[in-house]
């Protein structure tokens, strides 16, 4: 079965193919069905890869499945290659599974758009772009699909382009992106020069035995960090990701929660060897921009007042906490979260989709509250996914966050008190959200003049598609933690699993203080999780206390406002000045040379006259010279 | 008897000499035609294309052959049989068939004339590349050489036809001079004619009293008269005048046929005779091939008339060529053979560009012609006429595009190919000069390929109103050309594998 691996990304790519050609004619629903259809089968198909590679003895699990050879030029040799290895099928289950259930979503929230059909081509590219790039062998295939989620990312977002906002974001996600890309491409092109190949395998064997030297390894590792910190939105390149919220809400979901965003920390994890032989500093920069990543983050949200902003920060935030997870070198706890918080994030966007669905696309939660009467079950749902993100055990995110913070007080207690500082910010800002949507009293009787309705305006509940798959992920959101508790080594599955792929770079904190007193942490843990539930709703459902959200937070410290002045100001500037130079300096030095042969030409034009006697001089002339010359060389050698 | 016992016929490879037989042939069924009332009109053509295309078929048949024979010499070393030539006698073949085809259509009368003379020139063209002795390649030369005199001056309606027949007759008779007094001071150094002969004497006379001076000013001589022929400056003058004011199609024939036979004709002579004096000639090839690089480009750009322009054109891509012999000069590199190859490769590749842009070219002018018959005396070949033929008919002119393109040598086409050997085995040799003098000369021409371009697609056509009734009409063999002419120059661009593959052979001379 696992041969077949390549049908996980080309059933996508045939639905896309399909809804490219006839989209428009098999037209609404039909076209999301199919969509849906092939994602789903895309699904089952990688579950019969993940039973087969489990009937396997753990180190024979890495299968590389080469399609055709790509590039070959000389030493240059590429395979276009699938590789199924548990990392692989990991994140493929979960993309194609979240990917399914969003699709199903979709076609409930999408319902009488003009690009209906467009939209789900979209989607489709966007998982086979996805697949591709877990699935790859080496950097290039990885790039690909890197390059694919990207361009399905910018069309997404930008999808309902006529709103000038959406328009803005979409360039914005690319261009901070381009940013990201270049180091993915410096990265490969110092591996092929310092190995020789692009494949993850000869990459990192060669980083583990040492066939290169730990500058270029360091180089490696820090160009593809750069690349991570792009498409995974981290400091300094996170200010893309809030703005992404322009899209359709299924894509926030899909796209900018569970998946593509992840793609750098499974990068990271991917060439986890290579990291763990660089330099001392490149995993402390990674965990030290992780944790700020998620802190920074989680003080924005708590200060934001559109439903799908605050998730998009806690999206951030919650990246940073992979990010610290993979430079303290808890691998398997990063994918651990990852995984969880696919779930949770997936199931609260789509549950902020339905409010918004609800409410007649009204995002303001100040306009909001006590809507878990009108919607009772994207209510219970939503509440489900505010319990996993906020830490509260037995929920999905109590263990896996519990499972980094672990590492990284192993690793450095400082990053642990950051850590720390930002789950109880979480913990604060989710639950001031449920209470400001769910909760307190309702404030959209206001808001029905605004939107014209006639008076009755009533928020309502969302259609049966779109609440199955918020079922659905809440269920998992409940029991996802089952994957790796913490009690006894019996009970990691999912780091017996990964273990082929991660057991050269994962850390081990066994013997550390931290690994005997895991309990006391726990508990820490737990504490922070009620301190920051108490304390929100203590401003805002009991409002004992006056609720703080200066402008600063609320405009997310000006960062992005600095950016954009920057890059409009003086960066325009140094760009208007490139031009400026291009244009008279360049273009003047290549005008110059064509006006001087223009010039040259004239004049040597006069000498072909169209006399034959002239011609013949010429002729004549030329022999001379030519005769001049051989004589000259003749009489030297005798 | 006596004598019949002393006398030793050569042997004679009657199907290694099959392609100049077809060629003959063919001439000699249209002159007997002379004889006949006029035959139906097409059919002269038909005979010619006929006869060059079996030419061409065995040519192919023979390069086939000599996979796993080694290059040899004919009729007592005459003739050289190697792919060398063989792929030269091969695009000489290409181009008779479709020059028959452009010809077939053109505004000169249906003459059996016309299509003799193609022939006899293709039978001289064959010679000159193939010939392994001085004085057979004299006959080759003198052969083409006639016959184009006459085809440049076969439109007897248009004096500038004339003017051109004359013009290339006298300096032709110049440039033939010097040759044979070249051909006569190598004979009185070395005491033999033939190519390889001379090569081996010149190699073994280590201890014999060289004569150095006399030899190279026959090797200056010959430079000289091989240089006329393919247009090298300074002795280019001819060119664009008899370029422009011979029948188009003409023009096309003399540019690929009569360079392919100049081009290899030389490239032999100097390979294989006068390896020796590589240290003598290279800096004399090197310098004809910058003047002939930046001269022809330059002043091609400043020119107002097509056909003007595709001379100088013609011009630079000798240039071109020269670069890859300078690099066959660097006897002891390894590189050398590369040179060879990268200079024939050019040659023939151009061979079928010029054709193609030349017929394209005799389309427009043809069509000129007939919308402004009043105004007599305007050229029908000048910049303006092609204003707006993409608009008029836009599958004619994306061809004619991509010829043009191909000729500046943009990727994916023949064209590309052609500068990119030439300029790696300049590269290779370490001739880093030359190499990025070529490629300034490229960019400075392709200004000139740009204006044609941008004249079709975006000017406004002189008449006014773009109607498809004021398309030009093109014929049926005039589009098959074209068509071969783009389908060669794509797939060879995009797939040059079998030109790549075949390289190495062709430097292989029989000697």
């Amino acid at each position: 079965m696992v041969d077949f691996v390549w049908l996980v990304p080309f059933l996508p790519l045939i639905g896309g193919v399909v809804l490219m050609v006839f989209g428009s004619r098999i037209g609404e629903p039909r076209a999301g069905w199919l969509a849906t259809l092939v994602t789903a089968t895309s699904f089952l198909v990688t579950v019969a890869v993940y039973f087969d590679l489990l009937g396997m003895p753990s180190e024979e699990r890495s299968h590389v499945v080469t399609l055709f050879q790509w590039i070959p030029v000389g030493a240059l040799q590429i395979d276009f290659a699938l590789l199924a290895d548990p990392l692989s099928i990991t994140m493929a289950l979960f993309v194609t599974g979240i990917g399914s259930l969003i699709h199903l979503y979709a076609i409930g929230y999408m319902h009488g758009d003009p690009k209906f059909s467009k939209f789900f081509l979209y989607l489709n590219l966007f998982v086979f772009s996805m697949l591709m790039l877990v699935l790859g062998e080496n950097l290039l295939v990885t790039f690909l699909g890197w390059e694919g989620v990207g361009a399905c990312s910018y069309f997404l977002i930008s999808f309902w382009h006529t709103r000038n906002s959406a328009a803005v974001a979409g360039k914005k996600a690319f261009v901070t992106n381009r940013i990201g890309d270049w180091g993915v491409m410096t990265a490969m092109f110092v591996a092929f020069s310092a190995v020789g190949s692009v494949s993850y395998k000869a990459i990192n064997d060669a980083a583990h035995e040492g066939a290169m030297s730990q500058t270029a390894i360091s180089a490696i590792a820090i160009l593809l960090f750069v690349g991570a910190c792009g498409k995974s939105a981290q400091l300094p390149l996170y200010f893309w990701l809030p703005d992404a919220m322009e899209g359709p809400t299924p894509v926030s979901a899909l796209i900018h929660a569970a998946t593509m965003v992840t793609a750098g920390v499974f990068l990271m994890t991917r060439v986890g060897p290579v990291l763990a032989e660089s330099y001392g500093w490149v995993p402390d920069t990674i965990a030290i921009v992780g944790a700020a990543t998620a802190l920074f983050a989680a003080s924005i949200a708590v200060a934001q007042h559109d439903i799908k902003r605050v998730l998009a920060y806690s999206t951030v935030s919650q990246l940073g906490f992979m990010f610290l997870a993979i430079g303290s070198g808890a691998y398997v706890a990063a994918i651990f979260h990852m995984v969880t918080h696919a779930f949770f994030k997936a199931l609260l966007f789509l549950g902020s989709g339905s409010v918004i669905h609800g409410m007649h696309h009204e995002q303001d939660m100040r306009k909001m509250g006590a809507l878990r009467t009108a919607m009772p079950v994207t209510a219970f749902t939503f509440i489900i996914g505010w319990l996993a993100i906020a830490g509260v055990p037995p929920f999905a995110g109590f263990w896996s966050k519990d499972e980094i913070l672990l590492y990284v007080y192993a690793d450095n207690r400082l990053l642990y008190a950051i850590g720390m500082l930002a789950a109880l910010l979480t913990a604060y800002y989710m639950t001031r959200q449920v209470i400001m949507v769910f909760f307190g009293e309702a404030r959209w009787h206001d808001a029905a003049s605004e939107h014209g309705a006639h008076g009755d305006f009533r928020p309502h509940e969302s259609p049966k598609v779109m609440l199955i798959p918020l079922m659905v992920l809440a269920v998992l959101s409940v029991v996802g933690g089952a994957m790796q508790l913490p009690f006894s080594k019996d009970l990691h599955f999912l780091e017996h699993w990964l273990e082929p792929v991660v057991e050269e770079a994962e850390r081990s904190i066994s013997g550390t203080w931290a690994y005997d007193n895991k309990y006391v942490l726990l508990l820490a843990a737990i504490v922070v999780a009620a301190a920051g539930i108490a304390l929100a709703l203590a401003v805002y459902a009991r409002r004992r206390l006056p609720a703080i959200e200066p402008k600063a937070l609320e405009n997310a410290w000006w960062y992005d406002a600095t950016v954009a002045r920057l890059v409009g100001g003086p960066g325009a500037a140094t760009f208007r000045g490139i031009t400026r130079f291009d244009s008279q300096v360049v273009d003047g030095a290549v005008n110059g040379a064509a006006a001087l042969a223009r010039g040259v030409g004239s004049q040597v034009r006069r000498s072909q006259s169209g006399f034959v006697r002239a011609y013949a001089v010429i002729l004549s002339l030329g022999t001379v010279v030519l005769l001049a010359w051989f004589v000259w060389r003749g009489w030297l050698a005798s | 008897m006596d004598i019949a016992g002393d006398f030793l016929p050569p042997t004679i490879e009657w199907f290694a000499l099959s392609p100049y037989i077809a060629l003959v042939a063919g001439a000699l069924i249209l002159l007997l035609g002379s004889l006949t009332p006029q035959w139906p009109r097409g059919w002269y053509g038909l005979v010619s294309a006929t006869s060059a295309g079996v030419a061409g078929v065995l040519s192919v048949l023979q390069f086939a052959n000599l996979a796993d024979e080694l290059p040899r010499t004919l009729v007592k070393g005459a003739l050289a049989h190697d792919r060398f030539g063989l792929l030269a006698l091969i695009a000489i073949c290409v181009a008779v068939v479709f020059t028959s085809m452009t010809t077939v259509d053109a505004d000169t009368s249906d003459s059996l004339e016309h299509f003799a003379l193609l022939l006899t020139a293709a039978l001289g063209a064959a010679i000159m590349v193939t010939a392994n002795d001085l004085v057979v390649s004299f006959l080759g030369i003198e052969t083409l050489s006639l016959s184009l005199y006459v085809l440049a001056a076969s439109d007897r309606r248009r004096s500038a036809s004339q003017e051109a027949g004359l013009k290339y007759f006298i300096l032709g008779g110049f440039a033939s001079a010097f040759l044979l007094y070249g051909i006569a001071l190598v004979y009185g150094t070395t005491g033999q004619t033939s190519i390889s002969g001379i090569g081996s004497t010149l190699a073994g006379e280590v201890s014999v009293p060289r004569n150095d001076a006399m030899l190279l000013a026959g090797v200056a001589l010959l430079l000289v008269g091989f240089g006329f022929k393919v247009s090298l400056v300074p002795f280019h003058s001819w060119t664009p005048d008899v370029y422009h004011g011979a029948p188009t199609h003409v023009t096309g024939f003399m540019a690929s046929l009569g360079k392919v036979a100049a081009i290899v004709a030389l490239v032999r002579l100097f390979v294989v005779a006068f390896p020796t004096r590589a240290d003598d000639w290279r800096p004399a090839v090197f310098a004809l091939a910058v003047l002939t690089l930046l001269v022809g480009s330059v002043l091609a750009i400043v020119q107002r008339d097509v056909k003007r322009m595709l001379a100088y054109s013609s011009i630079s891509h000798a240039g071109f060529m020269m670069v890859g012999l300078e690099a066959a000069g660097r006897i002891g590199s390894s590189s050398a053979s590369d040179g060879v190859s990268s200079a024939l490769v050019y040659v023939v590749l151009y061979s079928v560009l010029a054709v193609g842009s030349f017929a394209a070219v005799s389309v427009v002018s043809q069509h000129a012609s007939d919308v402004t018959s009043t105004s007599e005396g305007q050229s029908t070949t000048s910049l303006d006429a092609f204003n707006g033929v993409a608009k008029t008919n836009p599958v004619f002119a994306l061809g004619f595009t991509v010829l043009l393109l191909a000729q500046a040598g943009v990727p994916l086409t023949s064209g590309f190919v052609a500068k990119f050997g030439v300029i790696r085995a300049a590269v290779s040799t370490e001739s880093y000069v030359l190499a990025v003098l070529a490629m300034v000369s490229a960019v400075i021409a392709a200004y000139l390929y740009l204006r044609i371009m941008v004249s079709m697609w975006l000017s406004v056509p002189a008449s006014g109103e773009a109607t498809s009734a004021l398309a030009p009409k093109l014929s049926l063999p005039l589009r098959v050309t074209l068509v071969s002419a783009v389908a060669i120059t794509l797939v060879l661009g995009v797939l040059p594998t079998w030109l790549l593959d075949v390289s190495d052979s062709l430097a292989l001379f029989a000697r």
